[in-house]
């Protein structure tokens, strides 16, 4: 049987999994660390028993030393081995990031080339059931911002899996970026190994009237405001770039050029942010062309659900938005959708 | 500073906690606390011990597990009940959720839930106490875990380098979550590795609320004499999962741990020294207490959307 045509249906959370033990089972030379992979939930299960399949070598618990672990797989990958380091949150990259930015991501600058650091750090972003100021930010801008660091937040099943293999045979550090909200997501994954490519995103949904452009779990919410946009008749065009650095430039001037209006939301503050990169970007290689963005208010997450609503964009308000710019009824409400995953997680953590 | 060892305040700090506890538990499934919480049940004889020991300006840096503390603190109930509803009444005025409490009028620091994040700031409290040649002295409480980051011996160096007041208060449960201290560091206890950065540290064990009293009013005595840091390794046992409401996931062993330390339940021998009459009365002050922090946290408002930016910026 054709490999590729052999697909199933799994979860987020399960594509990742997937995507580790292949390529461990592949390569010896790639392990895991981090907080609790070996503990019995396994990080959302993406890390479940791999200390029992693979051996405590390749699958191991840390100190927390997050500053220390992050420069140990540094150094591990300089030594010829293919480190995967994971975060619960993605807050507690902020204990790493003298290592990754003054340490990963210049190695291979200043040895001409004969270096490389093949490090995968994955960490999630956290959102809901309180995770409030310091266990939700979602910081995605500070590591596009650095040279001689990849980044990616895949959205789907089929991307996590092919994104994180691509990840890990790749000879730089990646900054993987998984999202709480998305691990129980379900869709199609090839049953095989496969890689997507760095720099390459997605037209999810194709329409002519405006162009979302979403990250990571904003993308959930601009396919929801775009089923909302149909119901006023508007065709959005929704796409999802994946890779965020290097990022596809061309996939969006393309959809703006046929769009002239583009919508970017953000799963982050704006400024200095995700959206205002892509929009520069627009602004410098296209005419004419009509730019708004959404994302987080200029504060820290509030716990409370009551203001957490008013925090995160939501497919009312993109879709709201969206029509306006496509001259729409600016009275229009559109009607309220459920958000599956948010409504249905219960904590604790 | 207080040297006498109060029976009767120990005991209704202790049920206080554990009563408050056991009703969030009683609570978390009808989702009305939408907030991680964690729990201290088994570990409440270390924050009322050293609270006990306390005056009010004495200065308390918790964190994340930070109930305990902050109801030894004698802080506002009725506002941590309020916060972990989400309400506008609350600590944080509903934005900061249980990983976050704070009291300004106990001299509680808001708390972090990045682990040993505040354990240099505590430090520099103490610094700026000596500074501004002020009264008190600084707690910090952090966990055994918090032991593992380069920051906390960062602190301890400086701490002992300027002979700043603070109290190091290690609660040792042994566990980060799942993983056991063993399989964190080789055997080589923190008052050792404590020690060795020239701050006085001694481990307490038996989980009793007098011992860490003692040990605390000790540590005061002492500072006041002399500005100087202390670390007391309180040994101690959480009964509850790292986060949330369940029973932990455990072998044989670590359930015997649990099931031993229950069994020397200190909140239980405290009881027994008291009269029966001060054991109803203060049952009864507790569950009155509690269910009027309840009432107060389920008659507040939702902040209203407005509420969003404030407070980001002075
Ligand atoms: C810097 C950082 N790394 C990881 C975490 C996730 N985390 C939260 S609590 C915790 C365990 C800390 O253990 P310990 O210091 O012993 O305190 P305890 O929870 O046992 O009271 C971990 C790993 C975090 N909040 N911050
Ligand atoms: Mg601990």
């Amino acid at each position: 049987m054709d490999k590729i045509l052999d697909k199933k249906v799994i979860n987020y959370g399960e594509a990742i999994y997937e995507a580790i033990t292949q390529e461990m089972a592949r390569d010896e030379n790639i392990f895991v660390y981090g907080l609790g992979v070996d503990d019995p939930k396994g990080h959302y299960g993406t890390t479940k028993d791999l200390h029992k399949k693979y051996g405590k070598l390749r699958s191991f618990d840390t100190p927390l030393s997050e500053d220390a672990m992050t420069g140990i797989g540094i150094g591990a990958a300089l030594a010829g081995l293919r480190p995967i380091y994971v975060h619960q949150r993605m807050d507690f990259l902020l204990l790493c990031m003298n290592q990754i930015v003054n340490m990963a991501s210049k190695i291979r600058y200043i040895s001409s080339g004969e270096h490389s650091v093949p490090l995968v750090i994955r960490a999630a972003i956290g959102r809901s059931w309180g995770q409030g100021a310091q266990h939700s930010q979602a910081l995605q801008s500070f590591f596009m911002h650095i040279p001689g660091l990849k980044v990616i937040a895949p959205t789907t099943p089929h991307d996590v899996k092919g994104g994180l293999i691509a990840s890990i045979r790749d000879n730089n550090p990646v900054i993987f970026i998984e999202h709480r909200m998305l691990y129980k997501n379900a869709g199609y994954v090839p049953s095989d190994t496969y890689e997507i490519k760095f720099g390459k995103g997605r037209v999810l949904r194709e329409g002519n009237d405006i162009t979302i452009v979403g990250v990571s779990h904003s993308v959930e919410d601009s396919l929801r405001a775009a089923d909302l946009l149909k119901g006023v008749g508007v065709n959005a065009e929704v796409i999802d770039p994946i890779s965020l650095s290097p990022i596809d430039n061309e996939i969006i001037r393309d959809s703006v050029n046929k769009t002239k209006k583009l919508l970017v939301v953000d799963n982050g503050w704006m400024k200095c942010g995700f959206s205002a990169e892509i929009i520069a970007d627009v602004a410098t290689n296209c005419e004419s062309i009509l730019c708004q963005r959404l994302g987080f208010p200029e504060t820290p997450c509030p716990t409370t659900p009551s203001l957490e609503k008013h925090f995160y964009p939501n497919p009312q308000n993109i879709a709201k938005k969206a029509n306006e710019m496509c001259g729409g009824d600016s009275e229009w409400n559109p009607p309220e959708v459920v958000q599956h995953e948010i409504v249905s997680f219960k904590g604790p953590f | 500073m207080n040297n006498l060892f109060d029976i009767k305040k120990a005991y209704y700090l202790f049920l206080l906690i554990r009563r408050s506890e056991e009703k969030i538990i009683e609570l978390y499934n009808t989702d009305k606390i939408k907030s991680p919480v964690h729990l201290s049940i088994g570990q409440e004889a270390i924050a009322v011990g050293v609270s006990l020991a306390l005056s009010e300006s004495d200065i308390i840096f918790s964190n994340y597990r930070g109930h305990a503390h902050f109801i030894a603190r004698e802080a506002n109930l009725d506002k941590m009940w309020a916060e972990l509803y989400g309400k506008s009444r609350g600590t944080a005025r509903g934005k900061g959720g249980s990983m976050h409490l704070n009291d300004y009028e106990k001299n509680f620091i808001p708390t972090s839930a990045i682990v040993s994040t505040a354990v240099p700031e505590a430090v520099g409290y103490a610094f700026a106490l000596k500074y501004k040649k002020q009264e008190g002295t600084v707690v910090c409480y952090h966990g055994d875990g918090a032991t593992d980051e380069g920051v906390f011996w960062e602190s301890l160096n400086f701490a002992s380098l300027h002979s700043l007041p603070i109290i190091f208060i290690c609660e040792n449960n042994k566990y980060a979550i799942y993983s056991h201290q063993n399989t964190r560091s080789l055997n080589n206890p923190i008052v050792d590795r404590a020690k060795a950065f020239g701050v006085s540290s001694i481990r307490i064990s038996g989980n009793k609320t007098k011992n860490f009293f003692d040990a605390t009013s000790d540590c005061i005595k002492q500072i006041k004499k002399k500005s100087q840091p202390f670390l007391l390794e309180c040994m101690t046992t959480r009964w509850r999962d790292h986060v949330g409401i369940t029973i932990p996931e455990l072998s044989k062993a670590e359930f015997e741990e649990i099931e031993n330390a229950k069994n020397n339940d200190d909140l239980v021998e405290l009881e027994k020294q008291l009269p029966e009459d001060d054991v109803l009365i203060i049952n009864k002050k507790v569950t009155t207490e509690i269910e009027n922090a309840i009432n107060f946290a389920e008659s507040s408002n939702f902040p209203e959307e407005s509420e969003l930016y404030d407070n980001v910026l002075a």
